[in-house]
């Protein structure tokens, strides 16, 4: 298969001013920048924690308050906040019992997300079949956005930062070893169900962009991928943040120059650079063994 | 020596409608090494607790360097019981035990190059893992290590801002037999050389026996403290349990007791208990 780029030339200065040359994309570059960064910085501490599960059920839940806020004639960010906040509260609720078997917690969660793709297909039905509508719900309308949107966006990456970075150290501590951390004076059921608003926060930012199912290409495959290749925390949520940009920044770039579409460019770079650091560990990790101990 | 580092006076501990144990009185001196044993449920931890604060009696006093327990956390290092690391666990062991020194702090440190106060803890974090002989695996990932290896870097990290007190619950639980003289050999020496009092909670004496100041002996709802050799012997615990107990000495000095009231399953554990 010939992948089609069309009016890529291949000067690079000619082609970087033909990506930003409509608003459109100046736009779409923004908001990936902003959306990047706050999926990069959120999910590394997501992935730390082992809640990418409750990470996707509330990207899950994007879905139906998306589609519930177009049904009721609201705006669309209204229902992908609103959703994603009480989500995360549900969550927290669930998952009060701390320590008191992962098993029941999932199952839980898991009895949450279906209940919220329910509802999703249930807006969406009555809303009488609008696919055009539904496509991007789900996969995102990188190309849509608005510079309100943006400034949007940029105000929620702010404040959640912001958040981030005042109960970064004690969430970290929290996160690795939760038993010491509550013996030292750390809120650690606070802090969790803070944790869990800052990613519906970011979740409901990413999915107007990316739609509800790919938010993960930026919130859990950066993250991941950072989280092999080192672990110190300070490298890697600079290495998460800067990946979830690059792999934002060169899709939409691809994207503009060929005829697929930007989810699946962002989803499969992130995807490839993953693969790449996995194969490069376990070769590494290969070298290191002595020849004829099996591993 | 004899100022004292905590006082339990007719304590009672309960846990939801339990009452756990009662009546315990208890007074250990600063610099003391003190293992806390007894059966399974017995309420070695809730002891730990009790004097963390995190639980409070429900009668008597319980007074922690001369305070409430709670008043005194920043003073106490705890080490939680049985906590091993997933092996997938990217954070490495000097992060671990840094987070002991200031990760109840809000915000998020400053790289070491720009904060003096950043080179200061990391000075102390390098100190207290040489302390505890873990300088070679310390910045290799936690999840990587052996549970003796995980263990050090764990007992440093209760370390790390000179308590006064320290408090591991079954910190040998997961090694292999010479590990756990070591380790203990190793709280040993931390107690005389930094003045620390040590509670440790422990499932089998054997091992700690020789490095051991005091003991606290939970069963069947009360609490006897005292020496080893006053303790552990067949009237001081056929009384604790309210039946005959008897605690034999084998040739080489190691203590088995027999006849607890105990569930079959326990006698069938991987060495001699102290129980």
């Amino acid at each position: 298969m010939r992948i089609e780029l069309a009016g890529l030339s291949l000067d690079p200065v000619r082609d970087l001013e033909q990506l930003t040359e409509f608003s459109f994309m100046a736009q779409a570059l923004e908001a990936g920048a902003i959306v990047a960064v706050m999926a990069g910085a959120i999910g590394w501490f997501m992935v730390l924690r082992r809640q990418a599960f409750a990470g996707h059920t509330l990207s899950v839940v994007a879905f139906p308050g998306a589609a519930g806020a177009t049904l009721a004639g609201l705006p669309l960010a209204l229902g992908y906040f609103g959703a994603c906040g009480g989500a995360a509260l549900v969550l927290a609720a669930v998952s009060r019992p701390a320590g008191a078997g992962r098993a029941g917690e999932s199952a839980a969660i898991g009895a949450v997300q279906a209940f919220g793709l329910g509802l999703g297909f249930l807006f969406v039905t009555l809303y009488s079949g609008q696919l055009n509508g539904l496509e991007s719900l789900l996969f995102g309308t990188f190309l849509g956005i608005t510079a309100a949107q943006v400034q949007t966006l940029l105000w929620v990456a702010v404040a959640a930062l912001a958040a981030l970075a005042l109960i970064g150290r004690p969430l970290l501590f929290a996160s690795v070893d939760e038993g010491v951390a509550r013996a030292a004076g750390v809120p650690t059921g606070l802090l969790g169900l803070a944790f869990l608003l800052l990613l519906g926060l970011a979740v409901a930012a990413t999915a107007q962009i990316t739609g509800a199912l790919l938010v993960f290409a930026l919130l859990v495959t950066p993250a991941a991928t950072a989280q092999q290749v080192t672990a110190r925390p300070g490298r890697g949520l600079a290495l998460s943040v800067g990946l979830a940009l690059a792999v934002t920044w060169i899709g939409l770039a691809i994207a503009y120059f060929s005829p697929y579409p930007v989810g699946f460019w962002v989803t499969s770079l992130s995807f490839g650079a993953y693969v790449a650091v996995r194969l490069g560990r376990a070769l590494l990790a290969r070298r290191a063994e002595p020849l004829g101990v099996p591993a | 020596m004899s100022v004292e580092a905590l006082r339990l006076d007719g304590a009672t501990a309960r846990r939801d409608a339990r009452i756990v144990w009662s009546g315990v009185d208890l007074s250990v001196r600063e610099g003391e090494f003190v293992a806390v044993l007894g059966p399974n449920g017995s309420g070695k931890s809730t002891l730990l607790h009790v004097l963390l604060g995190l639980l409070p009696p429900a009668e008597g006093t319980v007074t922690v360097l001369g305070g409430p327990p709670g008043a005194a956390s920043s003073r106490i290092g705890y080490l939680p019981q049985r906590r091993g690391f997933e092996s997938g666990t990217r954070v490495r062991g000097l992060d671990l035990v840094r987070l002991g020194l200031d990760g109840a702090r809000w915000g998020f440190p400053l790289p070491a190059a720009l904060s003096p106060a950043g080179r200061g803890a990391e000075r102390r974090v390098a100190e207290v893992i040489e302390l505890v002989g873990a300088s070679a695996y310390a910045s290799r990932p936690i999840g990587d290590l052996s549970g003796g290896e995980q263990q050090r870097l764990l007992i440093a990290q209760a370390l790390v801002r000179r308590p006064r007190i320290l408090l591991l619950d079954e910190p040998l639980d997961s090694l292999d037999l010479s590990n756990q003289g070591a380790v203990a050999a190793l709280v040993q020496r931390i107690c005389a050389s930094e003045g620390v009092t040590v509670l440790l909670v422990a499932h089998d004496v054997n091992p700690i026996l020789p490095y051991l100041d005091r003991v606290v002996y939970f069963a069947a709802g009360g609490g006897v403290a005292g020496t080893p050799r006053e303790v552990i012997t067949g009237p001081t615990l056929s009384s604790l349990y309210g039946v005959p107990v008897e605690v034999l000495e084998t040739s080489d000095g190691r203590l088995v007791v027999v006849g607890t009231p105990e569930p079959p399953a326990h006698h069938h554990s991987r060495h001699e208990h102290a129980h």
